[in-house]
């Protein structure tokens, strides 16, 4: 089975036990998340073979690199690691850092080259200088680069941007897209902070008290009730994937394709046919029962359809309505309005959308 | 004053048990600093007490032990002396093997504390991007831990130079063969030939000072921190 990981994790410490399992695609953007002290360190650590105390099972795209007879050495997994701190080694200069890794590397296994990776990072000006002469942004990237000069089949990142202020997170973010897209390494990426990768992510790992409590693609795990107290209430409603497929220069606005479905937001400077990723939040979803009669104000409306009533909600006004509009969308609304629409599974529904948001919109980015 | 009237032997044997000394203890004090560095085994505040015990001991104390092991009688002299004709005690093979003993805190510690302060990092570091353990070792861990290097064998060397009771009670007073400089000054001490004294002694006082200039201004000057 290919671009498939497999992983099964135990460790038990005083006060913490981490007890993992879980199946990813080893392609794209995974996110684990979780709250400090959720584990999400440690696990990294177990898949890197940092951690040697740790019983489980590891296997990616059909190679076993740990289980109960088996323990491949950290030197040995091709995964390439990024910290939070760059980890640069500080007597060697930025050409030498980045060469570490790829002359440890068999000529063989070399499936990513010096010149694309200084180029596609950036890093031509900085080869002849010293780490400590460098911004953290820039080490942050050379780290990058050097991780993925040892060609890894996996790169593992651990908060990579935590000690970074936005500016310089803004700044790196997209070199990350570049390098899933161009080189196909699939990526691990470790954060407390959502905002931070929700441009990135395609897999979504929710971590808390060392245990799994969710994962999925992004769109589902978003539009998710049981990921609401871990992603926050104010991010749960959906993740669209969509395609941009018309410039509207007169009223300002661009029209996305979703599903075959229009949505307007306000134009955008990204060319006709790239993907955009926007988030919708479950509270600016407006459901109706009835296709929009004459005129309304409410430019995005998605045909829907019911999936499920979900329970009430603590607060005891509000229900979650889940959506499928080809992809799964998540709605809130009032008791009362639920009771008037009087909602069934499998009911064709109209989704009124009041506030489309593009990821680096989000708050905190 | 005048130079001539020194015996130059001492020195150059003083110089030559230093330096192999030295040698010895690098090889030596590095894989037991690293382990100390490295493990949780309860072993290691007994091994941490041995290394640091020449440090607080009477010469004199580690002298005679030393003395009875090499000699001809001795556990490691014995066998020694069986084999080659001649024990341990009483020669230069010797001296290297007490200097080696006394002088292993001043290698140790210095290499030791650089290890710690470098930290778990720059290993694991190193072999997330494909070096063994031992690889790792001599390409970032030998490089940062250069300051401790020099302070080790600048110690180490200084400290052998100065010895003097461990060298009398093993070594004796053999000129050509174990007389050092520091027997050397006490013997013109004895028999009241001052000024040569004084050349060797103040030659060591200044030796010995510069000696530890040079290691504060390498712990100024050669700051490594880890990014």
């Amino acid at each position: 089975m290919m671009n498939l990981l497999e992983a099964k994790f135990k460790m038990d410490y005083p006060g913490f036990n981490l007890d993992v399992e879980m199946r990813l695609p080893s392609k794209g953007v995974t996110v684990v998340f979780g709250p400090s002290g959720s584990g999400k360190t440690t696990l990294l650590r177990c898949l890197s073979g940092l951690e040697k105390g740790a019983l489980g099972y590891l296997k990616i795209d059909g190679h076993v690199w740990q289980d109960e007879e088996r323990f491949t050495p950290i030197q040995d997994r091709k995964i390439g690691l990024v910290f939070q701190e760059s980890r640069l080694f500080p007597h060697l200069n930025i050409q030498k850092n980045l060469l570490y890794g790829y002359q440890r590397t068999f000529p063989g296994e070399r499936n990513l080259q010096v010149d694309e990776v200084v180029q596609v990072l950036n890093l031509e000006s900085l080869l002849r200088r010293r780490p400590e002469k460098l911004s953290g942004g820039e080490r942050q990237r050379v780290a990058i680069g050097r991780a993925l000069l040892t060609s890894p089949k996996l790169l593992l990142m651990d908060e990579p941007l935590a000690s970074l202020d936005m500016q310089l997170k803004a700044e790196i973010i997209p070199f990350i897209k570049r390098i899933e897209n161009e080189f196909k390494t699939p990526i691990i990426y470790v954060t407390h902070s959502m905002n931070e990768v929700l441009q990135l992510v395609d897999t979504m790992v929710i971590l808390k008290a060392g245990k799994v409590e969710n994962i999925g693609p992004v769109e589902e795990v978003f539009s998710d009730v049981r990921s609401r107290e871990a992603v926050g209430d104010e991010q749960l409603g959906g993740v669209l994937e969509t395609l941009v497929s018309e410039h509207d220069e007169g009223f300002g606005l661009t029209k996305l394709d979703f599903m075959g479905q229009v949505l307007h937001v306000p134009r955008q400077y990204i060319p006709v046919g790239q993907s955009l990723r926007v988030h919708i939040h479950s509270k600016d979803v407006i459901l109706s029962t009835l296709p929009p009669a004459g005129a309304t104000s409410v430019l995005n409306i998605l045909r829907a359809k019911v999936k499920k009533v979900g329970e009430l909600q603590s607060k005891g006004y509000s229900v979650d309505i889940e959506l499928d509009a080809g992809r799964p969308i998540l709605a809130t609304i009032t008791r009362k309005s639920l009771a008037k629409l009087n909602l069934q599974p499998g009911q064709p529904i109209y989704a009124h959308i009041k506030a489309i948001k593009m990821m680096h919109e989000l708050e905190g980015l | 004053m005048d130079i001539s009237l020194i015996d130059a032997e001492p020195i150059w044997i003083s110089l030559k048990l230093a330096g192999v000394t030295v040698v010895i203890l690098l090889v030596l004090g590095t894989p037991i600093a690293w382990w100390l560095t490295q493990t949780r085994s309860r072993s290691r505040v007994v091994i941490e007490a041995l290394v640091a015990l020449p440090l607080v001991l009477p010469p004199t104390v580690l002298g005679f032990y030393l003395l009875i092991l090499l000699g001809p009688h001795g556990w490691v002299g014995g066998p020694v002396q069986a084999l080659t004709g001649s024990a341990l005690s009483f020669s230069f093979l010797g001296l290297v093997l007490a200097s080696t003993l006394y002088s292993l805190p001043f290698v140790v510690q210095p290499l030791h504390s650089a290890f710690e302060s470098i930290g778990k990092m720059p290993m694991e570091t190193a072999q997330s991007l494909g070096a063994s353990q031992l690889d790792a070792f001599f390409s970032v861990i030998t490089p940062l831990a250069r300051r401790g290097y020099l302070t080790a064998i600048v110690l180490g060397f200084a400290h052998t130079l100065g010895e003097f009771g461990v060298v009398l009670m093993v070594g004796g007073n053999i000129p050509g063969k174990t007389k050092v400089i520091s027997i050397e000054i006490y013997d013109r001490v004895e028999v009241l030939e001052y000024t040569q004294a004084h050349i060797l002694s103040a030659g060591l006082l200044i030796f010995s000072f510069l000696v530890l200039v040079m290691v504060y201004s390498i712990n100024r000057k050669l700051p490594l921190q880890v990014t």
